[in-house]
């Protein structure tokens, strides 16, 4: 591997792991604030993404920047006042089985307002083509977009969780409930907004996920799997750790793709003969770029397994 | 013309639209031989004597309306339910096509619960295209209901699943196909390359389960012995589905010098692989692909993909005459394009075995169609009777600003496939090693 390939596998990386960033972020900050496992959380992404998309055809993409996470603050903030809130003293399992049907919900409305298939979502003019040009090849200005974002928001989501008023209402109404309340602070409020907020901070990498990927309908089932693997091995409930972990994936699928090594090779380079008769065969020849792909469900379970809090995580499992 | 459709059953207003839509398909009809280039006018497929059977033939469409390939399915159940009712007011089997859609999630396990599903509605013909998981599992159940059940035989017409091993060695009397195979694709499509001198450097990528791996197979066999000079500088097999951001692929396919890539992805796994191509500025490396028109991935093409994006197959969008006025008629009714156009294939082929037959039958219709040689859209086709593969010519395509002589764009981007290539049925045709049981 010379230092251009490295170069621009890191690039990749960075940028890839920024944005699962920006939509594992949303999920941690709900999970970690009230504890709700959010499993229409990429369904905010995709509608976050729709929402752009048409607002953009409107007055324009800076706008729909702006105005489609608000949107999707004010469908969160609604669910969790409307629905969530009256399942919340059930328990757990209801509370995590009505944003699984609410996926559900979201996808099938995806489907009816905007149809089945892709919708045009071009990038606005100010962020096509190239940012910079590095051994010849083009960085876009959509993934330096992205990169700019992600870290704009984990720095302020950082300022309003610990230096803000409000911040150390959301940080004491999730240990203490009883006593913030008695102290006149409106906590179901308080978790209304934190849901909203998560929600808008999916919509808002909606925004920029859509165009800078695909807008469809199954843009949120293909990576709703992943940022569950971010959230777990971040640490539940840590957006530190989440930030490492996105990192960490991004850059381990990116360079795993370089490497066309398989068990067979090494085994060759050790003198050892493999061929298509021997015992395993399928399985000695995969290469690990041909996995690199499901590499983060490996890691996944090894967390499990050997670290159930995860990276940073406070809590156990 | 519009005898079969009885007046006084339907209102004025629809006799009226439909004798629009026959005089509409008469002028197609024309208008293709007039556009048929010379070679292929003098040949004359022998004419099947119209007959009126007066029946109605049910049949079940077995594809994926829900999950990840549900805008796929949905169109071609559109598809056939649309070239149904154009058929159904006129051809020469004086049948009536009855289509019944079920969800088989594309799943063979579930495939075999629609499969049952369809044949105690009655249906003795069924359809089914989107993957060859699938079709194999049709196959199997097919061929052992139709011994236990001569009185209620089902014929399989395959539109899309093109695993050579279905008509090798895992062929089928019950089961035809429309499409052209992987290998067949892959013949005309290093055909057309070999004549490419700026091709000097291949690279494979694909979807690693039995597709893409055929494609990687057959474009590595076919380059060997027509282009022997062509290095491949890259393989990579991905997980299918799975992969949000290919530009890291496109950093090893930079690496490694090539100048053309090759790669039978479709889907989400085509779009974002091209996208990424585009936005990493990688302008100087032609895409020779399969599936290039399947939903979605026109939109991602877009204006910055012309042409660098190539595709194989038996049609396109500009086809002339009947094709293309059904195509536009699809688009304007379902907002959606119509790309399979192996579903007129399959009337075809149906209505021409039924008159042959004189019966709809589902035996004397499988018997009538083997070796069966009928006008299609892409010009004579024949259904090899050793085989019963679809033998059809094939158009190596480029992706290009839509207009002039190719007005029809694709999703709306402005941008459509364009002929560069067409080839014979004979030069994308492939040897076939099926030995196949007849149940006479």
């Amino acid at each position: 591997m010379n230092m251009e390939f490295f170069t621009i596998s890191l690039l990749n990386g960075l940028s890839y792991g920024l944005l699962l960033f920006m939509l594992s972020a949303g999920l941690t900050l709900i999970f970690s604030m009230m504890g709700v496992l959010n499993f229409a959380h990429t369904s905010f992404y995709m509608v976050g993404a729709y929402f752009a998309y048409s607002i953009s055809q409107v007055v324009g993409f800076w706008w729909a920047l702006l105005i489609a996470p608000m949107l999707v603050f004010a469908m969160g903030a609604a669910f969790e006042r409307f629905c969530l809130r009256r399942v919340h003293k059930f328990g757990h399992v209801p509370e995590l089985l009505i944003t699984f049907g609410l996926s559900y919900l979201l996808l099938e409305l995806v489907q009816l307002v905007w149809g089945r298939s892709a919708v045009q979502y071009p990038l606005p003019s100010g962020l096509q083509g190239a940012f910079f040009t590095i051994y010849g090849t083009d960085f876009p200005k959509s993934r330096a977009f992205i990169m700019l974002l992600a870290m704009l928001m984990l720095l302020s989501i950082w300022l309003l969780i610990t230096r803000t008023r409000i911040g150390l209402v959301i940080q004491a109404a999730l240990t203490h409930p009883e006593t913030v309340q008695s102290l006149g602070h409106n906590v179901p409020r308080v978790f209304m907004l934190v849901f909203g907020g998560g929600a808008a901070l999916a919509g808002l990498a909606g925004v920029i996920g859509g165009n800078t990927f695909i807008t469809e309908p199954s843009m949120a089932g293909s990576i709703g799997a992943i940022i569950f693997v971010v959230v777990v091995v971040g640490g539940m409930g840590s957006l530190s750790g989440a930030f490492l972990a996105s990192l960490l994936i991004g850059l381990l699928q990116t360079f795993a793709i370089a490497l066309d090594h398989s068990a067979m090779s090494v085994l060759a380079q050790m003198g050892v003969a493999v061929g298509p008769a021997t015992f395993g065969y399928p399985l000695l020849k995969l290469t690990i770029a041909q996995v690199a792909p499901i590499l983060p469900y490996l890691l996944l379970v090894m967390m499990l397994i050997f670290r159930p809090k995860g990276l940073l995580g406070t809590r156990e499992g | 013309m519009i005898k079969s459709v009885s007046p006084h059953l339907l209102p004025i207003r629809l006799a009226g639209i439909a004798l629009a839509v026959s005089s509409l398909l008469c002028m197609g009809i024309a208008n293709a031989q007039t556009a048929k280039p010379a070679a292929t006018a003098d040949k004359t497929v022998p004419a099947v004597a119209a007959v009126n059977l007066n029946q109605t033939v049910k049949i079940a469409w077995l594809d994926p309306l829900s999950g990840l390939m549900a805008a796929v399915g949905t169109n071609q159940l559109h598809g056939f339910q649309f070239l149904a009712e154009k058929f159904n007011l006129k051809n020469k089997a004086g049948v009536k096509f009855d289509v019944i859609g079920i969800d088989n999630k594309l799943s063979p396990q579930e495939t075999i619960v629609a499969l049952k599903s369809a044949i105690d509605q009655g249906a003795r013909y069924v359809v089914q295209g989107n993957g060859s998981g699938p079709a194999l599992a049709i196959i199997d159940a097919l061929s052992k209901h139709n011994e236990r059940n001569p009185t209620k035989q089902v014929v399989f017409l395959n539109y899309a699943a093109v695993d050579p091993d279905l008509t090798n060695s895992k062929c089928d009397f019950w089961h035809f196909r429309l499409d052209a195979d992987t290998s067949m694709k892959m013949e005309a499509l290093t055909t057309y390359m070999k004549d490419q001198p700026t091709i000097k450097k291949v690279y494979l990528i694909n979807q690693n389960y039995s597709h893409g791996q055929q494609v990687a197979k057959f474009a590595k066999a076919n380059l060997a012995t027509k282009r022997p000079d062509i290095q491949i500088v890259g393989e990579d097999l991905h997980p299918l589905a799975q992969v949000r951001d290919f530009a890291p692929y496109i950093a090893k396919i930079k690496q490694s010098g090539a100048d053309t890539v090759i790669t039978g992805n479709w889907g989400s796994d085509l779009s974002l692989l091209i996208k990424a191509a585009n936005e990493a500025g990688l302008s100087n490396v032609k895409f020779y692909t399969y599936y290039g028109s399947v939903t979605g991935t026109p939109t991602t093409l877009g204006a910055g993909s012309a042409g660098r994006v190539y595709m194989v197959g038996y049609g396109h969008m500009n086809m002339g005459g009947e094709i293309e006025a059904l195509s536009k008629e699809y688009d304007k009714r379902f907002n959606d394009d119509f790309y399979t156009f192996a579903i007129f294939h399959a009337y075809t082929m149906l209505i021409e075995g039924m008159a042959k037959a004189k019966s709809t039958d589902a035996l004397q219709v499988a018997k009538a169609m083997e070796g069966l040689r009928f006008n299609s859209f892409n010009g004579e086709v024949q259904m090899r009777k050793t085989d019963h593969q679809l033998q059809q010519g094939l158009f190596v395509t480029r992706w290009e600003k839509a207009g002039g002589k190719f007005p029809l764009d694709e999703e709306n981007t402005g941008y459509t496939f364009v002929p560069v290539k067409y080839y014979e049925p004979y030069v994308a045709s492939t040897p076939t090693s099926c030995q196949m049981k007849r149940p006479f």
